[in-house]
């Protein structure tokens, strides 16, 4: 190994954090006892069933999808493991077993799989996952473990709460569809806070907040994970394990709608990024301003704790905020909007905001434009958060240009404070300070 | 629909009495016990599928999984069910969607007849009743679940016959309307890519949703159907923001080009022109619809790069020395380099680039020759210069459409790919270009007084030794 890759190695383990760290051994740790219980206690009910299950969890991990805002969700492989973990009887399983009750019923001798003991459910979901992530691996993609052990805990909470209760629910369907009820939400919350932890980590936002946009964007799917769940659990009662195939239908729909859906998103932000370049090849700003703004304005948005729609419309409005300077005949030297006379900052201002507001889509993204030409302290009107931010970053970016330098960007940072009040607000440029101090700008 | 014309009307008459036939044959000895009740369940979940539709694409393209109500009707009513059935499908008569009168009675009809036939064949081919003895449903016996799923899979081939028929009578009487219907054809024509064949098979998965209510129904009654509507709901909503998304992104693409344009007076709407004109020349020429799509992205943003070229050479009255003509050879590049990241466009990307050269080799940036060319680059490159032609230009008035049409054939095979100037005429003849109001500057916006797209004018440029 070279020095080069071994500081590689390195510099990515640090980018491991407490959270992920404290995740990934608590699900290691299961996972080993688990294994270690199968050795000693004899595999419960028939093996096809665990298998079948397996494979679907596997199957559902292979269809994994990213949601909007970069989260990898595994829709079908959770539903398919909460199944698993509720499954109270399979019909149909005609192999002998031990621990199974054989029932004659129309001078058949049925066996009946009843549900699994806890640990048993871990090994199969952990089996599954990991089968189902091999390909994922193999095409070079992440093998996506934080997500998966997320999903492994939250099934296993669900396990420990059910199998003690399942005996009990055998005879009362009603009843059992209740706590299925209560228990899959459990498994979605368990698993939604988890993923809010690590995204806290990850994006150095506060806590509440990615709690907060985690419920927001997840709940649709988190319910129909749940109900998908609870489906199969009664229709494995009745139909039997291979029959259910026959609902992969409905849930392949689900998949394919969010997948339609997370792709849009994703091509949108990526015109939008593209096109915010149309003022730097027109020489009007210098190059990979835009996309500077947007980022600093990004961290910005994340350290004053602003929820993700309010990030997404800054993001846009961050790459688009320099739109305006279209309409100049001739370019501003260098771009710099803090050269220019206020009267003629506000006419590109309201130039650019006119051409958002033509989409028709994007009017709070055109409102924040609108007023980034405004000092904190206009006096006519307190400009939005949004306009704010993107003031204070695209100042920085002017002054600092993109350099790395830390002397420049602290420079840059006390230029801006000295105006603090008066053209910036202050909170923004604490925020701002903090952001660059923590990581150069091209790393943020 | 809009004027129906004699034989729709036949047509129509003919499938709603065959339905109020087999409506009317339904024998008036009392049903058994909860029949009513599964039938107006099931007849809700119709409507309440019906009624909220999945939206794919544009127009009335939708999936409904209201054929799940249907089936499961079949299934769970046993030789009652292709009775049952037919009055659940004859709901689709009270649907809440806006439609016509004539409309609605033809729905009612056509699911009544799709229900009753597959209710038939479920019967005759052996299928038996997932619930016996309707009424007195006791699930708290263990065993009964058992015997449900003796009965579950004894009926999985009668069920999926009478799935196939309701698939085959639904589609086919939609197909008679289709051929019969002017309008209804037009529609047809927007299908989404994939098309026909994923429209069926969605249609079956749809229906195995039925075996699936009908199998969860006794153990949770009437609760089955509605928690299998709940994972499709969400489908729906993410169906419904991904058609949001995709106005708005369309929305936001057009508008930034339009901002892009206004550097230039003469050229506003261009790029909005040259897009639907690529559109109708992929239509014409039967392109599949995505990539029928990508090219119209691809002819809005065909001249995007031109803002990389500086104003004052846009703006030059008379010859143009090499490093100018330079500068403006250099704009399918600069657009490249500029929409290059959005991942979508594909193939459109290599239209943008390549939307100057010319059959005979002697167009830029490459210099391709033939079919060296890309298909997109060919097809904007029609549009582009028959727009150019018919716009108003500082240093001429625009062309009247015959004579840019004549343009366009003498530049055939020279100039133009033959066969695209071909189509493109063919879909003028057909769709027509609409009447441009000619622009008048009011004084302050910037003229250029050359366009590189005119090939009526072409670009002067200095001769050099």
């Amino acid at each position: 190994m070279t020095a080069r890759a071994a500081e590689q190695r390195w510099l990515a383990w640090q980018t491991i954090d407490t959270g992920r760290l404290v995740l990934l051994s608590v699900t290691s740790t299961l996972v080993v006892v688990a294994v270690a219980r199968t050795t000693v206690v004899p595999f419960y009910g028939t093996r096809f069933v665990a298998i079948a299950f397996g494979l679907y969890i596997a199957f559902g991990e292979l269809l994994r999808l990213v949601l909007p805002g970069g989260r990898e969700a595994a829709p079908i492989a959770m539903s398919a493991a909460l199944s698993y973990a509720m499954v109270l009887r399979v019909a149909g399983q005609h192999w002998p077993q031990v621990s199974s009750r054989p029932v004659v019923v129309n001078r058949h001798v049925v066996n009946v799989v009843m549900n699994g003991p806890p640990l048993q459910v871990v090994l199969v979901a952990a089996a599954g996952m990991l089968l189902g992530s091999l390909p994922h691996i193999a095409a070079g993609r992440r093998a996506g473990l934080t997500g998966m052990s997320a999903r492994l805990v939250a099934v296993a909470c669900v396990a420990f709460i059910f199998h003690p209760l399942s005996s009990h629910l055998l005879a009362m369907p009603k009843v059992a569809f209740v706590v299925m009820a209560i228990l899959a939400m459990l498994g979605w919350l368990i698993e939604t806070v988890i993923s809010a932890v690590i995204r806290a980590d990850d994006l150095r936002a506060r806590y509440s907040v990615t709690l907060a946009d985690e419920l927001r964007v997840q709940w649709r799917l988190g319910l129909a994970v749940g109900v998908a769940a609870i489906i199969t659990v009664f229709g494995a009662e009745v139909m039997g394990i291979a029959e259910l195939a026959v609902f992969a239908g409905p849930l392949l729909v689900i998949q394919f709608a969010f997948r339609r859906y997370a792709g849009i998103r994703a091509t949108y932000l990526q015109t939008v990024r593209a096109l915010a370049q149309v003022t730097e090849v027109g020489g009007y700003v210098e190059s990979g301003h835009s996309r500077r703004v947007s980022r600093l304005a990004l961290a910005i948005g994340r350290e004053l704790g602003m929820p993700e729609p309010d990030l997404l419309n800054l993001e846009y409005a961050a790459l688009m905020h320099d739109i305006g300077q279209l309409s100049l005949v001739e370019p501003i030297p260098g771009g710099a909007t803090l050269l220019v006379s206020p009267a003629e900052a506000r006419r590109i201002a309201e130039y650019g905001a006119e051409v958002i507001r033509q989409t028709g889509v994007l009017d709070a993204v055109a409102e924040l434009v609108r007023w980034q030409w405004l000092p904190a302290s206009g006096g006519l009107r307190t400009p939005p958060l949004g306009s704010k931010v993107i003031r204070a970053a695209n100042a920085f970016d002017d002054l600092a240009g993109g350099s790395v330098d830390r002397d420049r960007t602290a420079a840059a940072v006390d230029r801006l404070r000295f105006a603090a009040n008066t053209e910036y607000d202050p909170l923004v440029v604490a925020a701002l300070a903090a952001v660059t101090d923590r990581l150069p700008i091209t790393r943020l | 629909m809009g004027r129906l014309s004699l034989a729709t009307w036949l047509y129509i008459a003919v499938v709603v009495s065959a339905a109020a036939a087999v409506l009317a044959s339904i024998p008036a000895g009392p049903e058994p016990n909860g029949f009513w009740v599964v039938c107006a369940a099931l007849a809700l979940l119709f409507l309440v599928c019906d009624s909220t539709p999945i939206v794919l694409g544009p127009r009335q393209w939708a999936w409904s999984p209201s054929s799940a109500a249907t089936l499961a009707a079949v299934v769970l009513l046993g030789n009652r069910g292709a009775v049952g059935a037919a009055i659940v499908g004859a709901v689709a008569v009270f649907s809440v969607r806006r439609v016509r009168l004539i409309e609605r009675l033809f729905n009612g009809a056509m699911y009544a007849l799709a229900g009753y036939a597959a209710g038939m064949t479920f019967h005759t081919q052996g299928g038996q009743p997932f619930i016996q003895g309707l009424g007195n449903v006791d699930h708290v016996l263990f065993a009964k679940h058992l015997t449900s799923y003796a009965t579950f899979h004894a009926s999985l081939k009668p069920f999926a016959a009478a799935a196939v028929v309701h698939v085959l009578v639904n589609h086919g009487l939609l197909w008679g309307m289709l051929l019969l219907d002017r309008h209804s054809r037009a529609t047809a024509r927007q299908a989404p890519g994939w098309g026909v064949p994923l429209l069926l098979a969605s249609d079956l998965g749809f229906a195995a949703l039925g075996l699936v209510i009908a199998a969860l129904w006794p153990v949770l009654g009437p609760l089955a159907a509605a928690i299998v509507l709940v994972p499709l709901y969400v489908a729906r909503w993410a169906m419904g923001q991904f058609a949001e998304q995709q106005r708005a992104h369309t929305a936001t693409l057009r508008a930034l080009c339009q901002a892009v344009e206004t550097k230039d007076f003469y050229t506003r709407g261009h790029s909005e022109r040259v897009s639907r004109g690529s559109g109708m020349i992929a239509r014409q020429i039967g392109m599949r619809s995505d990539r029928a799509e990508a090219i119209r992205f691809a002819g809005m943003l065909h001249d995007v790069g031109k803002l990389g070229v500086p104003t004052k050479v846009l703006q030059k009255e008379g010859r143009l020395t090499e490093e100018e003509f330079a500068a403006i050879q250099l704009h399918p590049m600069r657009g490249l380099e500029i929409v290059r990241e959005i991942g979508f466009l594909n193939e459109a990307l290599t239209g943008i680039m390549h939307h100057h050269e010319r059959m005979d080799g002697r167009g830029y940036p490459m210099g391709f020759a033939g079919h060296e060319i890309p298909e997109f680059a060919r097809i904007i490159a029609v549009a582009d210069a028959f727009d150019s032609m018919t716009s108003t230009r500082a240093y001429r008035k625009a062309t009247r459409i015959p004579e840019a049409i004549a343009e366009l054939r003498r530049g055939a095979g020279t100039q133009f790919d033959p066969k695209f100037v071909d189509a493109f005429i063919a879909a003028l003849d057909q769709e027509g270009w609409g009447l441009q109001e000619p622009a008048q500057p009011r004084g302050h916006e910037i003229l250029t007084s050359q366009d590189h797209d005119d090939p009526i004018a072409p670009l002067r440029v200095v001769e050099t030794i």
